[in-house]
């Protein structure tokens, strides 16, 4: 069945939005991240005109995440103190992309952009995991211990403005999470995605907060940057296309709870393997898209900034 | 009287032909609405010639049919490898291009129609298209030109068809423009071109209204005139599909 999409304006099939909706909801289930990453450039490739695609997927991870954070309020396992010092930071990064995002859109650059952003992080971070999750399979194998907790003692806890994080039993400085929620803002507003793929690993890694606590915490964020985002964009923009986002998030919060229950079942080293494998093939993906002579060397695009 | 109007309108518009020869037109619909379901349109362009004399002898009468949705400027950009990598870099401001345009014609369209005629009268898609203010400074200017006309044939959003247009006795003509799924709302100007020996003889206008109704067209409304509100309604909208799901999910577990 054909839908027409009033602010994309073009005609796509609904099931085909349906499906993929599910598939990446069955995705961010299994591995708890948002799926962001991984629908954006999708709908680039059914023909959605990226503008429309990174303003809608801010609104339809607002669903998603909404729906997995209220699993981990029942859990208590948000911690609302340092999901609110993320926060204030998600949203002045949230703006800062969107300024940015209208600039390299008005420069011709914006594609070029996105398809960087995404290479760069989903290189890196693909990257780490794999290493890192093949490092604990082995360890697993071998019998070891639980695995070392890694808190950074350094430089973090040199920093003024410190804060006590009750639910994540931290005293820190804010500048370390007003920063990662800075970047992840940014991210955010770029990327059309939520930012957890960069968000879990610094507050595990660089915040040093308690594993339960993180992925809670980091959707209470996100709902409410990719809210601020969706907001920006719908009105600086007029790229939200709700038909578009009810479709996806349909068939994505379906998706998501089936993951979810596939993911309990499966063991975390190798969820974390393949998700690590996930990232690096998009990440490849987009890299080919960058170094290999495209078929078309021209592209169409409205004047000015709009 | 619209109709009359327009009838007037053309009259007096085109004096320079000596019109022994008109167009009466028929449409199958002369709107075209775009509902959430919209999944492209076939509009039939039909009529008849009027002639107070007998037909001239010499080359027969043909026909061209143009429908030209909604120009706006076109921002063409080319990609170069820099560092490596495939990046945007020369870009051409293509001034007017139709975001849509069909042509159809009674056989090919160069030998029933004069190279100078199509100048004048803007028929065929290379000419539709107006790039006067392309900066000369670039390499291969043209060639921007050209990217616009090869992606939106790509895109079925331009297309020329040849000996489309059926003509009975030099009288009665019909042809069917399709036009797809992924269009742009606007007044679409619908010529129909009448030539003998390559000449225009005579020329009739009319436009196709396509508007998005319904659902489509409230949407859109609301999305730019009151966009607070629309993002509002996106966020509730999404805010409630993730509590129900939620909470439906864990119904379904609990029993």
């Amino acid at each position: 069945m054909q839908i027409y999409l009033p602010i994309a304006e073009v005609s796509v099939n609904a099931f085909l939005l349906l499906g993929l909706g599910g598939m990446v909801g069955i995705l961010s289930g299994m591995f708890g991240v948002g799926g962001g990453f991984l629908m954006t450039p999708l709908l680039f490739f059914i023909g959605i005109p990226p503008a429309v695609a990174v303003a809608t997927e801010a609104n339809q991870i607002v669903a998603s995440s909404f729906s997995g954070v209220l699993a981990h309020f029942r859990r208590k396992t948000v911690d609302l103190k340092m999901g609110t010092v993320l926060l204030v930071g998600g949203l002045m990064g949230a703006a800062l992309g969107v300024v940015v995002f209208n600039y390299l859109k008005s420069l011709g650059q914006v594609d070029l952009l996105v398809t960087l952003c995404y290479v760069v992080f989903l290189g890196v971070v693909g990257g780490l995991m794999f290493i890192e999750s093949l490092r604990a399979l082995r360890k697993a194998k071998k019998g070891g211990g639980a695995p070392a907790k890694r808190r950074q003692r350094g430089w973090i806890h040199a920093l003024p403005f410190k804060m006590r994080f009750r639910t994540s039993g931290l005293y820190i400085s804010v500048i370390p999470p007003v920063l990662v929620g800075l970047c992840v803002g940014v991210l955010a507003a770029i990327m059309g995605v939520g930012g957890g793929f960069i968000m879990v690993p610094a507050m595990i890694y660089l915040l040093g907060m308690p594993t339960k606590v993180v992925v809670g915490t980091s959707l209470f964020q996100i709902i409410f940057v990719t809210g601020f985002t969706t907001m920006l964009h719908a009105t600086t923009n007029y790229t939200v296309d709700v038909v578009l986002a009810v479709l996806l998030l349909v068939g994505g919060v379906v998706g998501a709870q089936i993951g979810t229950v596939i993911g309990a079942k499966m063991p975390a080293e190798q969820l974390r393997v393949l998700l690590a494998a996930l990232v690096l093939v998009v990440c490849g993906k987009l890299a080919l898209d960058l170094l290999i002579e495209p078929s078309e060397l021209y592209s169409l695009g409205s004047e000015g900034g709009h | 009287m619209l109709k009359r109007l327009i009838a007037l309108l053309v009259f007096c518009c085109t004096p320079a032909l000596a019109e022994d020869e008109q167009v009466v037109l028929g449409l199958s619909q002369d709107r075209v609405a775009i509902t959430a379901t919209f999944d492209g349109s076939e509009i039939l362009i039909f009529g008849a010639v009027k002639r107070e004399s007998p037909i001239p002898p010499g080359p027969p009468l043909e026909v061209i049919v143009t429908v030209a949705g909604p120009s706006s400027p076109v921002m063409v950009r080319r990609k170069e490898r820099k560092l490596g990598i495939w990046v945007n870099t020369d870009s051409v401001l293509v001034d007017l291009a139709p975001s849509f345009y069909a042509v159809a014609t009674s056989g090919p369209l160069d030998s029933i129609l004069l190279d100078t005629e199509d100048l004048r009268y803007r028929v065929s898609i290379e000419r539709a298209i107006r790039s006067v203010g392309a900066a000369m400074h670039i390499r291969g200017a043209q060639d921007f030109a050209n990217a616009v006309v090869r992606i939106r044939e790509d895109e079925g959003l331009y297309s020329i068809r040849e000996n489309t247009v059926a003509v009975d006795e030099q009288t009665l003509f019909r042809t069917s423009i399709e036009m797809p799924a992924d269009l742009t709302e606007g007044d679409y100007a619908a010529r129909i071109f009448l030539t003998r020996g390559k000449e225009i003889i005579s020329e009739f206008e009319t436009t196709i209204d396509v508007r998005k109704v319904g659902l489509e067209r409230f949407l859109y409304n609301m999305s730019r005139q009151q966009p607070v509100w629309y993002g509002l309604m996106s966020l509730v909208i999404a805010i409630a599909a993730g509590w129900g799901a939620s909470t439906a999910f864990r119904l379904l577990r609990e029993n």
